[in-house]
């Protein structure tokens, strides 16, 4: 956090992060207000057609049975169990694009023969819509959880390998070569010069990757699943439920949400002592 | 002591960007290069830094062979350079103990100003004194040579002569010999104890003048503006093609960068 603090104590002190947040605060809860004015109008005016009469709701249900019907989801459980599945299959995927992706991308990155190598072929791949994959991964994996992981993982794979090639590459050299005037050996190199120069675009990948996971597990789950969030938007449309539909894709949002935000909080502290990007995210 | 003999490079694209370049230095001396653009200053405090290799000749810093990056030899860039990270200034001291440590870096900072910066992050200082950051962080590990290229070119004449006069008073405390390249001759003449004119297209020495003036160096004084226009003409003559090396001195003015 400063210039010279080698004590922790000092840097506890310094952490201007907290004036930052405490000045954002009022314009914030104003923009808060603002972007819900919007969504919550809608609904309560849909609320007051249906009720009045003017429309059944059959197709477009009001709030309020959305409501019932995520009430009842949770009640029973079943909501829960929706949602554990998927985060599961989100979790799995993540986790496998991400160490594969930032694996790939720290070799690409650091050595200009591993690019040359690997860069054009991952590239070609990635202009493959993922989804394609999925029947290949059906024949390959089986019908369940592998399958679906994988094509998660794919979808996490490449903005992470991506960020972190770019990242590693677009390294000041000027930085490296104080580096270098210390004489740091390879692994202090890393960790006082590379990892903090490289740390906010890698967060901003794995942020990329987990919100890619999202959408690519709705499409996971769709090929077949006997349960997961997806499963209950499928469900949904076989029977008739647009109620369920759009209950399951309220939890998608919150479930999306909650997910980054955790991310972002667990991945604070790294970035509490990284200049560029603090605040921003 | 720095000694430099018969040093060339060429760049892999041909550009022959030193020639035979021989050139000591003394213990505790200060010697500033000037020359015009593209006459191979940075690339021979690169060398010497240990950061770039010779196609020939060699770099000896009391007898040891330099190729690599040396403790002994501390550098200080044009930018700042500092991490956007804490513990700056300790960058070099890792062999410490985190008690020493902080006790040199309490002391650099003060000497270059900064003392009370210590708790802040390198964006939330001034030009300025991420440049004093930059110089606290090369001489707290007292090294004995200390390379500049430009240090001092991107700041404002008031803050340039604080930091002369910081530097000076650093100097003061533990002699390192020092080199620096300037564009600025005034600057040359306040700090230095030899100035030497480069010449361009092959890099090398083309003048050498011994500064004989009295610290603390005033520039209203006339033995400061003689000594400051000999250098100006040299500069001059060094950028003309076809002269012979040190032209007797003329009357033309510094148009030379
Ligand atoms: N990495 C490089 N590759 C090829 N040529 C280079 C490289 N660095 C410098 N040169 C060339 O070598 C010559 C000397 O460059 P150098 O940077 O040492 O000059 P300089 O005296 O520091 O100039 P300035 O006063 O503009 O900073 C120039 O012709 C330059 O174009
Ligand atoms: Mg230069």
């Amino acid at each position: 956090m400063s210039l010279l603090a080698t004590e922790t104590e000092s840097t506890a002190v310094n952490r201007p992060a907290a004036g930052k947040a405490g000045e954002g605060k009022p314009g914030l809860s104003i923009g808060w207000i603002a972007g819900f004015a919007l969504p919550v109008l809608v609904a309560a005016l849909w609320e007051a057609v249906v009720w009045a009469g003017l429309a059944n709701g059959r197709l477009l249900p009001p709030p309020s049975r959305i409501g019932a019907t995520l009430w009842e989801l949770a009640r029973s459980g079943e909501l829960a169990m929706h949602a554990a599945a998927t985060l599961w299959r989100v979790a799995a995927g993540f986790a496998l694009g991400a160490v594969v992706g930032t694996a790939l991308g720290a070799i690409s990155g650091a050595s200009e023969l591993m690019r040359r190598l690997m860069d054009p072929t991952l590239q070609a791949l990635r202009a493959i819509p993922s989804i394609a994959w999925v029947p290949l991964f059906i024949l390959w994996l089986g019908i369940f959880e592998a399958s679906k992981v994988a094509l998660i993982a794919v979808g996490v794979f490449f903005p992470v390998y991506l960020g972190v090639a770019a990242a590693l590459a677009g390294i000041d050299r000027k930085i490296i070569e104080v580096g270098r005037v210390f004489r740091l050996g390879r692994i202090a190199m890393i960790r006082r010069v590379t990892l903090p120069a490289i740390l906010p675009a890698w967060l901003t990948a794995l942020r990329t990757g987990l919100g890619l996971g999202f959408m690519f597990v709705v499409a996971a789950e769709f090929m077949g699943a006997s349960e997961g969030l997806g499963y209950l938007l499928v469900d949904g449309q076989q029977l008739g439920r647009p109620d369920r539909i759009l209950a399951a894709i309220i939890a998608f949002a919150v479930l999306g949400k909650l997910a980054d935000g955790l991310l972002v909080f667990v991945t604070r502290p790294l970035l509490s002592w990284q200049d560029v990007s603090r605040n921003r995210m | 002591m720095l000694s430099i003999d018969a040093l060339s490079k060429t760049y892999a694209d041909g550009v022959v960007a030193l020639e035979k370049l021989s050139l000591t230095v003394g213990d505790g001396e200060i010697v500033a290069l000037v020359g015009g653009s593209g006459c191979g200053k940075t690339t021979l405090l690169r060398l010497i830094a240990g950061l770039d290799t010779a196609s020939a000749g060699q770099i000896r810093l009391d007898d040891q062979r330099i190729n690599e990056p040396s403790a002994n030899i501390g550098v200080i860039f044009q930018e700042p350079r500092l991490f956007p990270i804490e513990d700056n200034v300790a960058f070099g001291l890792n062999h410490l103990s985190a008690f020493e440590r902080e006790g040199l870096v309490a002391n650099a900072l003060t000497r270059v100003g900064l003392s009370g910066h210590g708790g802040r992050w390198p964006r939330e200082l001034s030009g300025g004194q991420q440049q004093r950051a930059a110089i606290a962080r090369a001489l707290v590990t007292r090294p004995r040579l200390l390379i500049m290229d430009e240090p001092f070119s991107a700041l404002d004449p008031t803050t340039r002569a604080s930091l002369h006069r910081h530097l000076l008073s650093l100097w003061d405390e533990s002699r390192p010999t020092m080199l620096l390249v300037t564009h600025d001759v005034e600057e040359a003449v306040t700090l230095a104890d030899r100035i030497i004119v480069m010449q361009p297209n092959p890099g090398r020495v083309f003048e050498t003048f011994a500064n004989p003036l009295a610290r603390p160096r005033v520039r209203l004084g006339s033995g400061f503006e003689t000594l400051s226009r000999q250098i100006l003409t040299s500069l001059d003559h060094s950028l003309k093609p076809g002269r012979p090396q040190a032209a007797p001195a003329g009357t033309a003015d510094a148009a030379w960068w």
